[in-house]
């Protein structure tokens, strides 16, 4: 066995575009689209010879060899799936609010957390923002630090639009939890320009220690780590200082998988994590070679 | 000819108008403008910051006080008018309305950029849930042809909003544009409508006469025409103006008269006078908020600013991305070659 069997809950947009990441990784192999009505994206998964079920989250419950399960679905439905995930000895990489477990941000803390069975992949937002946050705080330290996420109209979907200040306060948290920053703040901005933008980023953070070089170098490292799973992610404005205020622009291409290409924001999201899945299946292929 | 017609004013002097002073109003001057304002007879007076609650940030500029120390100081002031507070769903939220609600507010504008109602409806549903009038408040409205505005109005209608909105927030429309837009939202919706202008292009008075003539009956204003870029429709004026029509405003021109001359003059930092750069915000169509920062990444990058808003127009900006400025600014001092990477 040279890979890690793997399962998606919702085979909507974001799960069809997760399940071809999976089926193009070296260490996960897609096994099971799970839904709970007949749907394109079960229909989808069905022809790539994927294994479906349209019962729920109990046949996945039954496969054994399933070790790591994405949730696509919802808050709600991941409350009910997290103990029962837990109780299969899965391990769940959460896409919902929900946020059962902590959050991971693959560059910043994917280490420290890796062996915890539920974690959270935050926001769009938070994985194309608090890795800078990070960066410019192990360079210069970090009072506060906001973020302003601009993402085109088409593609925010409903769950978004309705619970649109889960976004800011979920990713505001994450700026500090994850990021280090003593206060942070989010906001987002959907913009219908056509052709759509693409998803564009702005950091800013108040350092305690002004150092410009320090600061762009820390930056510039954390981009070419990012751009290890997220390929379309770009510098537009490397950071500027004035003052104590550093301000830094970053956009987000999405990889165009399933997904158009300027929907970066939904892209950043399944790339992380997929970086997640990939080193827990690291870890896991390690632990079989040691029995 | 108006039939005595009543033309419900909402003051902005105390939000919009803050935008002219960077936020710096101190909580003891919008007591006491507001209690001129609730003297004076206006039927609504809006206190937030600029760009609505929680908007004190560095992408829209740090306020002198928070948004509850400036509404208490407003709610104790105000006797007869409805405290009114601006919400932007995506920078501030249902948590900070319940905030609000707490420190005395009475009304909310949930305000989302003309094509996003729909980021709203919860904002709109909390503010039913708390007893508040609640306004649906479209943004930009320049930007999407009257059908589009008509079908994002009846969507606030139909989450609740007890009064829609069609704002000009880049002061790009002139008279027609506006009736147009008006015409369309009256037809698709029960409830009243409203009429936020920016005074870019000098037709500001001519923009919600236009919008009063085609049914609306809720006007936005600020004193000395205080507001986001060069300013909204001028209160005193529009008071004199349609007492002269014989709609009725329940306003007394001479005591808003001198809120606008002892109480809000002293306050500016400079004449409210179109100069060049906001004339440009409303020939490009772009968010009046936008004005102040433009100079200001001009300065940084040695540009003109007139430049950038054009450039931002282009790229068809939306309300809230005021870091988009610096973007801008930066792509264009490198390839005029100003600043290398």
């Amino acid at each position: 066995m040279d890979r890690i069997k793997v399962a998606i809950i919702g085979p909507g947009n974001i799960g069809s575009d997760l399940m071809y990441k999976v089926m193009r990784s070296k260490y996960l192999q897609m096994e099971m689209m799970v839904g709970i009505v007949e749907s394109e994206g079960i229909k989808r998964a069905a022809s790539k010879g994927i294994k479906t079920t349209i019962e729920g989250i109990k046949p996945l419950l039954e496969e054994e060899e399933i070790r790591i399960v994405f949730d696509a679905t919802g808050a709600k439905p991941h409350l009910q799936h997290a103990p029962l995930l837990k109780e299969a000895g899965k391990i769940a990489l959460d896409l919902t609010p929900a946020a059962v477990g902590p959050y991971v941000v693959p560059s910043v803390n994917l280490d420290s957390v890796s062996d915890l069975p539920n974690l959270n992949m935050v926001t769009c937002g938070g994985q194309a923002t608090v890795p800078i946050v990070y960066a410019v705080k192990r360079a210069a330290g970090a009072r506060y630090a906001e973020i302003v996420a601009a993402l085109s109209s088409k593609s925010a979907g409903p769950g978004t639009r309705q619970n649109i200040d889960e976004f800011t306060q979920t990713t505001a948290k994450a700026i500090c939890t994850v990021g280090g920053a003593q206060k942070g703040k989010a906001i987002i901005i959907l913009n219908p320009a056509d052709p759509p933008i693409m998803m564009t980023n702005t950091i800013y953070v108040q350092v305690e220690n002004p150092d410009e070089r320090a600061i762009r170098e820390s930056v510039d490292r954390m981009v070419k780590e990012i751009q290890t799973y997220v390929a379309g992610y770009r510098l537009r404005v490397p950071p500027i200082l004035d003052g104590d205020k550093v301000t830094t622009i970053v956009e987000v291409e999405g990889a165009g998988d399933f997904l158009p290409k300027y929907s970066g924001n939904l892209d950043i999201m399944n790339s992380a994590a997929i970086a997640v899945a990939e080193k827990i299946a690291q870890r896991l292929l390690g632990e079989g070679v040691m029995e | 000819m108006s039939g005595g017609r009543y033309i419900h004013l909402v003051d902005s002097t105390l939000r919009d108008g803050s935008h002219a002073v960077s936020h710096q109003y101190l909580p003891e001057q919008v007591a006491t403008v507001a209690e001129g304002l609730d003297r004076a007879g206006l039927d609504y007076i809006e206190v937030t910051h600029g760009d609505g609650l929680a908007g004190s940030s560095f992408n829209y500029g740090w306020a002198a006080a928070s948004d509850e120390e400036y509404l208490r100081a407003a709610a104790k002031a105000i006797k007869k008018s409805a405290l009114t507070v601006l919400l932007l769903p995506g920078i501030g939220t249902q948590e900070d309305l319940e905030t609000a609600a707490d420190c005395g507010a009475k009304a909310v504008r949930v305000a989302t950029h003309v094509t996003e109602a729909d980021i709203g409806e919860q904002h709109i549903g909390l503010a039913k849930k708390l007893g508040l009038k609640a306004f649906g408040f479209l943004m930009m409205t320049h930007m999407s042809p009257p059908k589009k505005v008509a079908e994002q109005a009846k969507l606030f209608e139909s989450y609740g909003a007890d009064v829609v909105y069609i704002a000009d927030s880049a002061g790009a429309m002139l008279p027609d544009q506006v009736r147009a837009r008006v015409e369309a939202v009256r037809k698709e919706v029960l409830v009243p409508v409203g009429f936020h202008a920016h005074n870019n292009l000098s037709v500001a008075v001519a923009n919600s006469l236009a919008a009063i003539e085609t049914g609306a009956v809720f006007i936005d204003c600020c004193c000395r025409g205080l507001g986001a870029g060069a300013g909204n429709t001028q209160t005193e004026v529009l008071v004199g103006v349609l007492s002269k029509l014989g709609y009725k405003t329940g306003v007394d021109f001479y005591g808003v008269m001198d809120v606008a001359e002892q109480l809000v003059e002293p306050l500016m930092v400079r004449p409210q006078m179109i100069r060049n750069v906001p004339m440009m915000l409303g020939y490009a169509g772009v968010y009046s908020s936008f004005f102040l920062h433009t100079n200001w990444a001009a300065e940084r990058f040695g540009l003109d600013p007139r430049d950038i808003l054009v450039e931002l127009g282009r790229r068809r900006m939306v309300g809230g991305q005021e870091d988009m400025i610096v973007d801008v600014a930066y792509q264009m001092a490198k390839e005029k070659g100003i600043i290398k990477d």
